[in-house]
């Protein structure tokens, strides 16, 4: 299989034009990408057959490389990541799709229960690696069930790797990331931002899969992000430029592990901190955020980490949902709470 | 057999050997044969070293040598079967109740008990026995077993699966998940359902209205057997046949063992508050060892010398579990920190420092003397 070198450098440039994909596009040559180079890599779950999942990441893959390559799956969410687990047993790496968020729940078991643990078990004997696709996150209009974040879930369980996109370079570099680990990613794809676009180099080595990226600079605060809320960020942080407040802000990009070092250096850069995310704040994952922030860098810190967070309400419906997400007014109004 | 041309599972078990041990009538088991007199006898020895385990075990679980064990006793036809059956490289997708099974496939006594007695959760490499760890969810590990298969079956593999579920396993959704994809994607996978007629206390009428837990598999598309779990000789019949189909590509079966759990469901258990003297006296009577050891003397198979000889093996098995059980467990406070992840993480790496000075701490010179030599009277008495 192919190793991806773990640098933040580029790699020698072959010269390859960079390709313009969407998020979802990226997703999709990531997936095509390891099919072709690893024949162990295999792709399954609900309608990512012919139709090319309901995003359409998986558009043309089963076409080019075969019902024993991709293939549509039972409806059971469960059943696809507890025969995942079999076959990663039996020398595979699949990557499976569980559609929407909240659709991942019937398989919360086999995820927290045994992908988890499998490793840890049987002493380093059996590893799994398995990448989980889900959609997630709201902003959509989906209705009921299609607009969860359930991240928190995820990160709180040892044994998994968390990781969320919010660009298309990320999208694909994180993916193929993802897919060459050995341990089990649960790959969290912002629904929301399927449609960004961006020219993709295909040609240079990634950044790790645990390292975050400070996507904008600036002195007077921190402001971290992830998945669907990084665009949210960057509007809070082009309105506030225009109060003359400079904010920096990092996209987190995996949520577990956590990557201390670089929210640590902009932190004690900024000296104020907040976090910004579509889940509901009580015992979301902007609390560990919180904790984990304040916990290392509490003299250095001039006023108490933010959260900007969903409200702790049921993800509401499509015709509500404006009044539920963060929006930079909103972040740009909780910085204001702080006594500057 | 084609797609949709499943045989309904009669509405008795099929049996090759009665509870007198005599031959059952050959209409009990359409297209079942004995098995030659090497295997019965091998089934035979095979049994009764389980038994001597089992009861071995529960002895040492009730001194407080192991935190818990969930007896097999009783359903040695279906675990054994189900072990002898399995070619060398196809693999067990097994519970926490089957550890004869494990027994019989060749794990160590102490590799066994290491979950039971709570050094660490499989005790043993699933890889070398071609076993998967023990599971207590229940029928979790009867996906796993399908996506296994379903792995050989793409890579034109012969490897079949086999996996044990209880009657109470059958009412979780993953059962029917397993089922289903087993039956959709032709995996070779052998379900083997022992119905031992108690979910703790739950009885089965309580856990299904099924006339019998066999019929299902029509549902999926798949051959259902509902056999006598308590004879050895039909059980090893059916589930060869089975196995056999499966690595031919015939697809998976479902077979339902009519059995009895003869002790508690584990010794935090008391099962005289759920089931009647009685009922376990009757199934008493049709014990599967007893039952071939009857046939195999009535037809000069199993002779005296070699019920002793295979007695003697039953102590030594009993005396070397008891000799594992005085081995110093393999504890390493910072192993926990060892196989979380492939990937190294900065942070389990800080609270594996944390751990270790801790324990630096705690064994300097001054504490340890006196602590440690009581510790060890404490373990070895």
């Amino acid at each position: 299989m192919t190793i991806i070198h773990h640098t933040d450098a580029p790699a020698e440039a072959t010269g390859e034009a960079p390709t313009t994909l969407t998020l979802a596009g990226a997703l999709g040559r990531a997936i095509g990408d390891a099919l072709a180079e690893d024949p162990s890599v295999v792709v399954f779950g609900e309608d990512v057959g012919p139709l090319g999942g309901v995003f359409r990441v998986t558009d043309g893959l089963n076409a080019r490389f075969g019902d024993e390559r991709v293939w549509d799956s039972p409806l059971a969410e469960a059943g696809i990541v507890g025969t995942a687990i079999g076959m990663a047993m039996n020398g595979m790496r699949p990557v499976v799709e569980l559609q929407f968020d909240a659709f991942s729940y019937p398989a919360f078991e086999q995820i927290t229960s045994h992908l988890a643990k499998m490793r840890n078990r049987t002493r380093g004997a059996v590893q799994l690696p398995i990448v989980i696709r889900i959609p997630y996150a709201g902003g959509i209009g989906g209705v009921e069930h299609h607009s969860d974040s359930s991240e928190a879930y995820w990160t709180h369980t040892p044994g998994l790797t968390v990781v969320t996109p919010s660009n298309p370079i990320d999208a694909y570099w994180m993916l193929r990331q993802a897919i060459a680990s050995d341990d089990p990613v649960i790959f969290l794809e912002p629904k929301s931002r399927y449609w960004t676009k961006d020219a993709v180099p295909l040609d240079h080595a990634p950044a790790p899969l645990d390292r975050a990226r400070v996507i904008r600079t600036g002195t007077d605060v921190t402001l971290m992000a992830y998945g669907p809320t990084v665009k949210t960020a960057l509007d809070a942080a082009a309105l506030a430029e225009l109060e003359d407040l400079s904010i920096e802000v990092i996209d987190l990009r995996t949520l577990s592990p956590f990557d201390d070092a670089t929210v640590n250096a902009s932190v004690r850069k900024t000296s104020r901190a907040a976090i910004i995310h579509e889940a509901a704040q009580f015992g979301g994952y902007g609390a560990e955020v919180a904790a984990r922030v304040t916990e290392r860098n509490f003299f250095h810190l001039a006023a108490p980490l933010l959260r900007i967070a969903g409200f702790d309400v049921p993800y509401p419906s499509p015709k509500l949902e404006e009044f539920y997400l963060p929006t930079a007014e909103r972040v740009l109004n909780a910085l204001d709470t702080w006594e500057w | 057999m084609s797609d949709h041309d499943v045989a309904r599972p009669g509405a008795e078990p099929i049996r090759l050997i009665d509870e007198r041990g005599d031959a059952a009538p050959l209409q009990r088991a359409p297209g079942f044969a004995m098995p030659d007199a090497g295997i019965l006898l091998d089934l035979y020895r095979r049994m009764v070293l389980a038994r001597r385990f089992d009861v071995q075990v529960s002895a040492l679980t009730r001194q407080g040598r192991l935190a818990t064990y969930p007896s097999a006793l009783g359903q040695e036809a279906c675990e054994i079967a189900a072990a002898a059956a399995l070619a060398d490289g196809d693999w067990l997708f097994p519970t926490y109740r089957d550890s004869i099974a494990l027994l019989a496939r060749g794990v160590r006594p102490v590799e066994i008990l290491s979950f039971f007695r709570g050094d660490w959760h499989s005790g043993f490499d699933p890889a070398s026995y071609c076993i998967a760890p023990q599971t207590t969810p229940l029928a979790t590990q009867a996906l796993h077993a399908v996506g296994f298969a379903m792995a050989a079956k793409l890579r034109g593999e012969t490897t079949a699966t086999l996996t044990f579920l209880g009657d109470g396993a059958t009412s979780e959704g993953d059962a029917h998940e397993a089922f289903n994809f087993a039956g959709v994607w032709q995996t070779p996978t052998v379900f083997v359902v022992q119905n031992n007629g108690y979910a703790i206390s739950v009885p089965f009428a309580r856990q299904s209205r099924a006339r019998t837990l066999a019929d299902k598999a029509i549902g999926y598309g798949m051959p259902g057997h509902f056999v006598d779990g308590n004879d050895v000789a039909a059980m090893y019949a059916v589930i060869a046949d089975a196995l056999e189909r499966a690595r031919a590509g015939g697809g998976p079966t479902m077979i339902e063992g009519l059995t009895y759990r003869m002790e508690a469901h584990t010794n935090s258990d008391d099962p005289s508050r759920y089931r009647a003297d009685e009922e376990v006296e009757r199934w008493r009577a049709a014990d599967p060892i007893a039952r071939l050891e009857a046939y195999l003397v009535t037809d000069g198979i199993l002779t005296p010398e070699l019920q002793g000889e295979i007695g003697h093996e039953a102590e030594r098995l009993a005396a070397s579990t008891r000799d594992a059980m005085n081995e110093a467990p393999h504890l390493d406070p910072l192993e926990l920190f060892d196989h979380v992840y492939a990937t190294p993480r900065a942070a389990l790496a800080e609270q594996r420092g944390f751990l270790a000075d801790e324990l630096a701490a705690s064994h300097a010179p001054q504490a340890s003397t006196a602590g440690a030599s009581t510790a060890d009277e404490g373990r070895t008495a």
